[in-house]
């Protein structure tokens, strides 16, 4: 399993799928363990009910149907498929709306799904999820990408509340994939996943969605500036290394 | 979910080997070792991983263009697809030595002089080594870490003017640092046209950066550009002036459009 998951860090990011479904193929005893633990790009349908669009995960799916976020009813359809309680859909309903609104401000544009479910501690678990087409043919406002997409993933185990409070744990990836294709640079190519976690414990007094979204939106802002450091700050470190820029070839040849 | 209904469709050894084979090929520059260990684990089927190690490992030093140690400190071989005598064969042009490398291994386990066959005749070897030793110095500054050679492609045997030939220069720096969970790689190749009737030499170069970058996730960069130029034909150390002046136009040009 350790082997599978090294050999998932190597791949190239863009053969996530294929890599992914090899592995599947060769160990079909650890398929749970390893849907669970590779990030996948996410994958989208559309509510026939609402018109709108929701993500797929392994959070809304119940055998080969998934949950819609807007309607709650599966696709395709499913009797008895699992539904979160009463009061946590109506939770669950909220935070899609806010989560919404928090989607467009930041990404202006894209689509966003959340799921809630019961787990076995008392408390609950919530996944947070964002899908964005940044290429020139979908939402690309800036227009400069090729094939572009942001994929985000937020899990947060919420804990039973005690004494008024309650303790939050989230776990974040992001998956980044930029194409571009032009006369003078020729195809760049960058890909990838990043995953951090964050642990909190904070007052119920506001509400779990506050502390949620608060909790959401300050990893975001750290992960976009990671990406930034990682994604182009190493790559372009790595490349210096291999062949510095001339500015310094020049600056050794008056010692020789 | 209802793994228990999941049916055990045991592989065949042609579809493991295939799959094995895959995994190989797309390593990282310099991680395939790290992946081969993996694959094995993974594939817990040793004869089919002997099977496809053997097939994908040539393939990936060749894309790669790994470069080997000669034993007996003759210096060192790049393994290409220009150098390439037979399955395990790569000749060195600048040492005029042949290089028997296990590509499983990653090693070359010796070395033997060329025949005269396998060499260039003497006056395409002019224009081969005065290009050497200028692409050479080119690299000696340009890169920490380099190495390069240049292969007679086409018409090795001409023996005076009066006929066209080609030579393609191979450039290839790579740094691993698997401690710091980070590699990279540089390859570039130039294919130069030597057409004696109009007297002009056509260039076209051929650029492939990569990196990977993998302590928290796994980032990967992957970009490739090509380009074109020409230059008029000279004498053999006036074309390896203008040639390598030429790559080293581009290839800083390259360099300066990836960092933005």
């Amino acid at each position: 399993m350790e082997a599978a998951l090294g050999l998932m860090r190597r791949m190239p990011p863009k053969h996530t799928e294929t890599a992914l479904s090899a592995l599947l193929s060769l160990l079909p005893r650890h398929s749970s363990d390893l849907l669970s633990q590779v990030d996948q790009p996410l994958q989208v349908l559309c509510d026939i009910d609402g018109g709108k669009e929701f993500i797929l995960c392994e959070y809304n799916r119940d055998a080969d149907s998934y949950r819609s976020p807007w309607s709650s009813k599966y696709h395709p359809p499913l009797e008895d498929g699992t539904q979160p309680s009463p009061e946590l859909r109506k939770l669950e309903i909220e935070a899609n709306e806010i989560f919404a609104i928090y989607r467009d401000q930041y990404y202006e544009g894209g689509i966003s799904s959340v799921y809630m479910w019961e787990d076995d501690n008392e408390g609950f678990v919530a996944c947070f999820l964002i899908k964005k087409d940044g290429s020139k043919t979908a939402h690309g406002r800036r227009g400069y990408l090729e094939e572009g997409a942001w994929d985000a993933i937020h899990v947060i185990e919420v804990g039973p509340e005690e004494d008024g409070t309650a303790h939050y744990c989230l776990t974040s990836t992001v998956m980044l994939s930029l194409t571009t294709d032009d006369e003078s640079s020729g195809t760049f190519s960058l890909s990838g996943s990043i995953r951090r976690q964050m642990n909190m414990d904070l007052s119920v007094a506001e509400g779990h969605l506050c502390n949620m979204g608060r909790m959401i939106e300050e990893m975001e802002s750290k992960m976009r500036n990671s990406l930034d450091q990682v994604y182009f700050g190493k790559t372009k470190e790595m490349v210096c290394t291999l062949r510095p820029p001339a500015e310094i070839t020049q600056m050794r040849m008056p010692e020789s | 979910m209802a793994e228990e209904d999941a049916p055990e469709v045991e592989l065949s050894g042609e579809q493991k080997k295939e799959i094995a084979k895959w995994f190989l090929l797309h390593s990282p520059g310099g991680e395939i070792q790290y992946v081969a260990k993996d694959v094995r684990s993974v594939l817990d089927d040793d004869g089919a991983y002997g099977e496809a190690a053997s097939e994908a490992f040539p393939a990936y030093n060749k894309a790669q263009m790994i470069c080997l140690d000669m034993p007996r400190g003759m210096g060192e071989v790049l393994i290409t697809s220009f150098g390439e005598l037979e399955e395990n064969q790569f000749l060195d042009p600048r040492t005029a030595q042949v290089g028997i490398v296990d590509h499983v291994k990653q090693v070359c386990t010796d070395a033997r002089p060329a025949t005269d066959e396998e060499l260039p005749s003497p006056y395409i070897e002019e224009f081969r080594c005065a290009l050497d030793a200028e692409v050479l110095k080119y690299v000696g500054e340009a890169y920490p870490k380099g190495v390069c050679s240049v292969y007679s492609t086409k018409g090795k045997d001409v023996e005076g003017p009066g006929s066209d030939f080609e030579l393609a220069v191979v450039i290839q720096a790579a740094r691993n640092s698997p401690q710091n969970f980070c590699t990279g790689s540089w390859r570039s190749v130039w294919n130069i046209e030597f057409k004696d009737d109009i007297q002009i030499l056509e260039l076209r170069g051929k650029m492939q950066v990569g990196a990977h970058y993998f302590e928290e996730g796994n980032v990967q960069l992957d970009t490739k550009h090509e380009c074109k130029d020409s230059t008029i034909f000279q004498s053999p150390e006036d074309c390896a002036i203008s040639i390598a002046s030429i790559i080293r136009h581009h290839e800083t040009e390259y360099l300066g459009s990836l960092e933005v």
